[in-house]
């Protein structure tokens, strides 16, 4: 077997009852029942996705979990986490238990809910963090609803730093964003689109660490944007702010220029921003301002994105693409592979607070085995995720998963 | 990326905006227009070039003036012409934008004239229609109503033709203004070296000096000799909420008045893409003074019409 | 199919100056009042600017009016061809009704132009009568049409595309190039 990650060397990885036994040396007395060659292939811990919709509970016509999940193991995601909003809202603990065993069901990638941080999102009232947190949940979150009363995000903090939960925040000022579907710059100008300034998320952070500094919080930052942000996160870490923050794999490759003619699939939250931004927010995953990239899954049904660019639902289909956009990325700034690998697995696992990520001895064997120089074609047909809609249909990237191993079963191969 | 509007001959194949319409493309319109002026004035003002074909004005925001110039346009080429007035609401309980033009394509419509009130929306049909279909966009949101801008600079044209002199002032809500937005790309593209948009911070888009324009906050600033002044409508929306205090003293700060408008040359002219707001954004005696074109807009605005579908109904082998 | 009248090269041609010449000695008698001139561009109103020199006292004398005519929205070819990139505006400044119109084209060839020219001429009203004059006659017309008056007549064949030309002195002259993509007129 050939392997790289942190340890990147070529070794063989020996695997009993779903665990990592050992790497390099076998262990006395192992008889492999099943071989897998990996010769010329990566083999990798299973990558780890920081959010991914999943559309259950609710939306069945836009996706299933049985297609979303296996549309993560065949990108090589072996662990996810997935944002409260759903339909019902995951605010209570029986759809979390719930969601979580129809997951178990599939036996495919591990499911992480993300809980609601207030009840039905709506920013009032504080949820049941820790029965949500008994029944599964490994962190809580607003998803893409902003909290307008800043006392009520200030006792959630609060309150989650009572019991060290981590708070997965989005960071947009509400009203400066209202019916904003691009970034406020030449783009939406020249094409008459209502702009969302940067300044709303530079706002809104600076009110999101703050508060975070007075409780004591443990932040994350979901989905950072903007040049400014990255500076911000970088102030806030050296002062030592328990807060850490992702960036999502498309934009590291897009701007707003990528919208084109009006191409709905650039119709994303945050909106796609400048080149300086995007040239940022890598420098700052290079030096370890943003910890991880996440794929942002957010599959929709074709009909949606057929319409005008403002009404066109949000969101890029993602699962697949996140390891093959994270490998272009380091090919194009020069990142070697067990430091980007370590974006979307430990990095991601670490902020999830999951065992997963990492194949020290003893570790779940979950795997990723990929051919990096194996390229393959974005399209309706190659991808399995139900939602077909991506900035990056009709390209051709490198990077092809070949299995996928979860508790040792082989759950996907190629 | 391909230029939705031409097809791979470089010939026009849709009308979506004026920006991306390369300048021989523009002055060919132009060119076509002054032509069917001339048919304007004659006792049978129509030619048989649609004849024929079917024109479907698909407006999906309302408005009876600009679909009645492109009904009068289509049947003066001798097209038949199907007017839909397709209210959003209903639009979005039942049928898509792509469905409705699905079915008027089965009902053998050949042309689309498109109104929206979303950006994008134009593009979006136009991409999707087969070949042999061709879309006008008759205004899409804030983005483009290139019509308009092209009758708008025909106009300049017709009465200052040295436009490589000009300083032309764009005056109003630029930022929710899709005719500003054409405007400044057919002036920009034809090489008027001065545009210039006066309008207060709250009523401009981001960046807009990058589209090629100066700014003013200024009116009298900004007028201070200028050949042209083209003025904006304020819609009522705008009024009275957190972009403007009132129309009272919207008029006092940035309407055109007799004593502004002698600020700007003596011979300059004032154009309205209309409907005009009185009292509002310009003064009655202005509207009506011996320096505005707004009438003359209108006869224009006909001609230009029929130049455009004139040039997207004909057959791909152009003699040039 | 080459007789010995069909000429090959421009040595052949007859010299365009001396045809206007005898167009318009035998446009002469055609000159009474309630007529007007009518080009069709571009060479046939070069020809009408030429005539309207050269016949300058008949047509003071009887009045005369002229207009051109750019046939573009009239032409059959629109479907296949679509418009030409250039096109002027037809100008005429006179009344059409009950006017004998003389029209006025450089090289006849199908007889579709004339017909383009015909059906744009009644929309400006209604003639008393159209008669077609022209410098060429090329032969090969494909509809019921020929010209009463012209100036020469030319046998060509398909293969050969014949054209009016205003060199930069202002002088007319013709032209025999092979045929390209070019209409027929």
């Amino acid at each position: 077997m050939t392997q790289k990650n942190n340890i990147n060397d070529k070794l063989d990885v020996f695997i009993a009852a779903g665990k990592i036994v050992s790497i390099g040396a076998m262990p006395d007395g192992f008889i492999a029942t099943k071989t897998i060659d990996a010769t010329n292939l990566t083999v990798c811990p299973g990558l780890v996705d920081l959010s991914a919709r999943l559309r259950e509970p609710g939306d069945e016509y836009k996706a299933r979990l049985a297609s979303e999940l296996q549309a993560a193991v065949a990108g090589g995601v072996t662990s996810l986490a997935c944002p409260p909003d759903t339909d019902p809202v995951l605010d209570e603990p029986g759809l979390v238990e719930m969601l979580k065993h129809r997951a178990k069901q599939q036996g495919l990638a591990h499911v992480y809910p993300l809980g609601a941080m207030t009840r039905q999102l709506k920013g009032s009232a504080l949820s049941e963090m820790n029965e949500l947190h008994t029944a599964g949940c490994v962190g809580f979150s607003q998803a893409n609803v902003a909290v307008t009363d800043t006392q009520v995000l200030w006792r959630a903090m609060e309150y989650a730093a009572t019991f060290d939960f981590t708070l997965f925040l989005h960071a947009e000022e509400p009203f400066l964003a209202a019916k904003g579907v691009a970034h406020d710059g030449e783009v939406a100008t020249r094409m008459g689109l209502k702009g969302i300034p940067s300044a709303a998320e530079a706002l809104a952070l600076a009110s999101i660490l703050r508060i975070a500094q007075e409780a004591g919080a443990r932040i994350h930052i979901s989905r950072l944007s903007t040049a400014e942000g990255v500076a911000m996160i970088r102030t806030a870490k050296a002062k030592g702010l328990k807060v850490s923050c992702d960036v999502s794999a498309n934009h590291l490759h897009l701007t707003e220029h990528d919208i084109a003619y009006f191409d709905a699939n650039c119709h994303l939250k945050p909106p796609l921003r400048t080149q300086r931004d995007k040239a940022e927010l890598s420098a700052g995953l290079k030096d370890g301002t943003i910890d991880a990239i996440c794929s942002d899954h957010t599959p929709v049904d074709d009909d949606a994105k057929l319409a005008p660019f403002a009404e066109a639902e949000i969101g890029a289909t993602g699962l697949e693409l996140l390891l093959p956009l994270t490998l272009k990325w380091a090919k194009q700034e020069k990142v070697s592979l067990p430091h980007a690998i370590e974006r979307i697995t430990k990095a991601s696992a670490n902020i999830l607070g999951v065992a997963a990520g990492d194949l020290s001895p003893n570790s779940n064997a979950d795997l990723c085995i990929f051919d990096a120089n194996e390229y393959w074609k974005v399209s309706p047909k190659t991808l399995k995720s139900q939602g077909k809609n991506t900035p990056f249909t009709g390209l051709e990237l490198a990077g092809k998963v070949k299995f996928t191993l979860v508790n040792g079963q082989v759950v996907y191969h190629d | 990326m391909n230029n939705p509007q031409l097809d791979t001959d470089g010939q026009l194949r849709h009308l979506l905006s004026i920006e991306g319409l390369p300048k021989k493309i523009l002055n060919q319109i132009l060119d076509t227009a002054e032509s069917f002026v001339g048919v304007a004035e004659r006792e049978v003002k129509k030619v048989p070039l649609l004849r024929g074909k079917t024109v479907c004005n698909l407006f999906f925001e309302n408005s009876t003036r600009t679909r009645t110039t492109f009904e009068i346009a289509a049947k003066r080429l001798s097209a038949d012409v199907i007017s839909l007035n397709v209210s959003t609401s209903s639009q979005s309980k039942g049928e898509t934008i792509l469905d409705t033009v699905d079915n008027l394509i089965a009902m053998h419509a050949d042309m689309f004239v498109v109104r929206h009130a979303q950006s994008g929306a134009a593009h979006l049909i136009a991409k999707h229609v087969p070949p042999h279909i061709h879309v006008i966009n008759a205004g899409d949101g804030r983005h483009s109503h290139p019509t308009q801008g092209l009758l708008d600079v025909f106009t300049i044209r017709k009465y200052k033709p040295e436009l490589h002199n000009l300083r032309v002032a764009i005056v109003g809500d630029v930022l929710h203004s899709r005719v500003a937005r054409s405007e400044i790309h057919g002036l920009t593209t034809l090489g008027v070296p001065e545009v210039r948009v006066i309008a207060p911070k709250t009523l401009l888009p981001a960046q807009v000096e990058k589209l090629g324009v100066h700014v003013y906050h200024d009116i009298d600033e900004g007028l201070k000799d200028v050949d042209v002044i083209m003025m904006l409508r304020l819609q009522n929306e705008r009024m009275n909420g957190a972009m403007l205090p009132s129309s009272e003293e919207y008029f006092k700060t940035y309407g055109l008045t007799q004593e502004r408008l002698a600020l700007a040359k003596p011979d300059a002219i004032v154009m309205h893409p209309g409907p005009m707001n009185r009292g509002v954004e310009i003064d009655s005696t202005v509207a009506d003074g011996k320096q505005s074109v707004i009438l003359p807009q209108v006869t224009y605005g006909i001609a230009i019409r029929m130049a455009v579908m004139a040039i997207l109904g004909g057959g791909a082998g152009a003699t040039l | 199919m080459t007789d010995a009248n069909t000429p090959l090269d421009n040595s052949q041609l007859p010299n365009a100056e001396t045809l206007l010449h005898t167009l318009a000695t035998k446009l002469t008698p055609l000159l009474k009042p309630n007529t007007a001139l009518v080009g069709i561009h571009s060479g046939g109103v070069w020809i009408m600017q030429k005539l309207l020199v050269l016949l300058e006292d008949a047509i003071q004398l009887h009045h005369i009016e002229h207009g051109t005519l750019d046939v573009s929205f009239y032409r059959d070819d629109y479907a296949q061809r679509g418009l030409k990139a250039e096109n002027r505006p037809s100008q005429i400044p006179f009344d059409v009704e009950n006017k004998h119109i003389i029209l006025i084209d450089d090289v006849f060839y199908t007889g579709r132009t004339t017909r383009a020219a015909m059906n744009e001429l009644f929309d400006y009203g209604r003639p008393a009568s159209i008669t077609l004059i022209a410098l060429i006659n090329r032969g090969g017309r494909e509809l019921p049409i020929t010209p009463q008056v012209v100036a020469a007549d030319l046998l060509l064949n398909a293969s050969q595309h014949l054209q009016l030309t205003q060199l930069a002195d202002g002088s007319l002259a013709l032209d025999l190039t092979p045929q390209h993509n070019s209409a027929r007129p």
